[in-house]
């Protein structure tokens, strides 16, 4: 086997064993940590497909930012595990059902007679000068400039309404407001008062 | 040697272990917020395929910005989750079930 072959099929193996503990594991931390070796495997099989760029964004975006942010709400949560566990198995049958249908009739249009070598061959192997960073940026700023601008607004409104949603203001709390502190004036704290001079 | 049919195939069992997993955890939120991103993963997986095997950097940057999305619906889904999880003090889907502003 070329080892190429071999890789793809251990990063698959890693890949699909962590994708089925993320849906079956018992703590949702441990749910999160399994997503994590998912995405970090397959951020190695987008290094095969020559994605070079998008491997590394995977891991930096999902892995560092997105996947922190879910252990965070999970740890932060206070979860009844057994209440949430109850019936579990109870639903395997009709999803299972429902997931090998979609499977078997997906393999059945994506198998090896419409997408095999003969009607998609390998494409040719690219020069070690190839940059996938720019060959994306040279098409991201010019061709895709404005989808890249509402991308971007899309990421500040999703902030934006983060913020907002969990966001609360507290009764009874006390504490000191920095901007009355800035924006106090002197003779706001001190009254100068005129007294004529008193004589014995 | 690799065919994109690997690729899409590898695509398609984790788009069902995700659909799986959303039948299972229908009960708990997060799981059910992680299975979502399986799914949104698979999809990036048949673009990044069809992108190398095609020649055409377009597919790259289509996942470019479902990455994006996919950020930003985690982070208001997870902001939804823990506002939900203040007001309720459980994240069972069987619990909202009232709207009350």
């Amino acid at each position: 086997m070329e080892f190429k072959t071999f890789v793809f099929y251990f990063l698959s193996a890693v890949m699909l064993l962590a994708a089925l503990r993320v849906i079956t594991v018992r703590n949702p931390v441990h749910a999160a940590l399994f997503l994590v070796l998912t995405f970090f495997s397959a951020g190695g099989i987008w290094l095969l497909l020559q994605a070079e760029f998008l491997a590394v964004v995977l891991v930096l975006v999902y892995v560092g930012a997105v996947m922190v942010l879910f252990l965070f709400v999970v740890m932060m949560l206070d979860i009844n595990l057994d209440r949430l566990r109850e019936r579990f198995w109870s639903y395997l049958p009709v999803g299972a059902l429902v997931g090998v249908l979609l499977l078997v009739e997906m393999v059945m249009v994506l198998g090896g007679s419409y997408f095999g070598l003969d009607e998609m061959p390998t494409p040719a192997p690219v020069d070690a000068s190839y940059s996938n960073t720019r060959e994306l940026g040279l098409v991201l700023y010019t061709d895709y400039v404005y989808a890249f601008e509402l991308a971007a607004l899309v990421l500040l409104v999703a902030m934006v309404a983060a913020v907002t949603l969990t966001l609360r203001k507290r009764k009874g709390v006390r504490y000191l407001d920095p901007a009355a502190q800035v924006s106090v004036r002197a003779k706001d704290r001190i009254e100068v008062l005129k007294m004529p001079a008193e004589k014995e | 040697m690799l065919s994109l049919s690997h690729y899409l195939i590898l695509g398609a069992i984790l788009f069902a272990i995700s659909v799986v997993g959303i039948f299972l955890n229908r009960k708990n939120l997060i799981v059910l917020m992680m299975a979502i991103e399986l799914m949104l993963l698979a999809v990036n997986m048949n673009f990044i395929a069809f992108s190398h095997y095609l020649g055409d950097i377009a597919g790259q940057v289509f996942v470019f910005f479902i990455l994006t999305v996919a950020a930003a619906e985690a982070a208001i889904g997870l902001a939804i989750i823990v506002i939900l999880f203040r007001n309720l003090r459980s994240i069972h889907v069987d619990d909202l079930g009232s709207l009350k502003g």
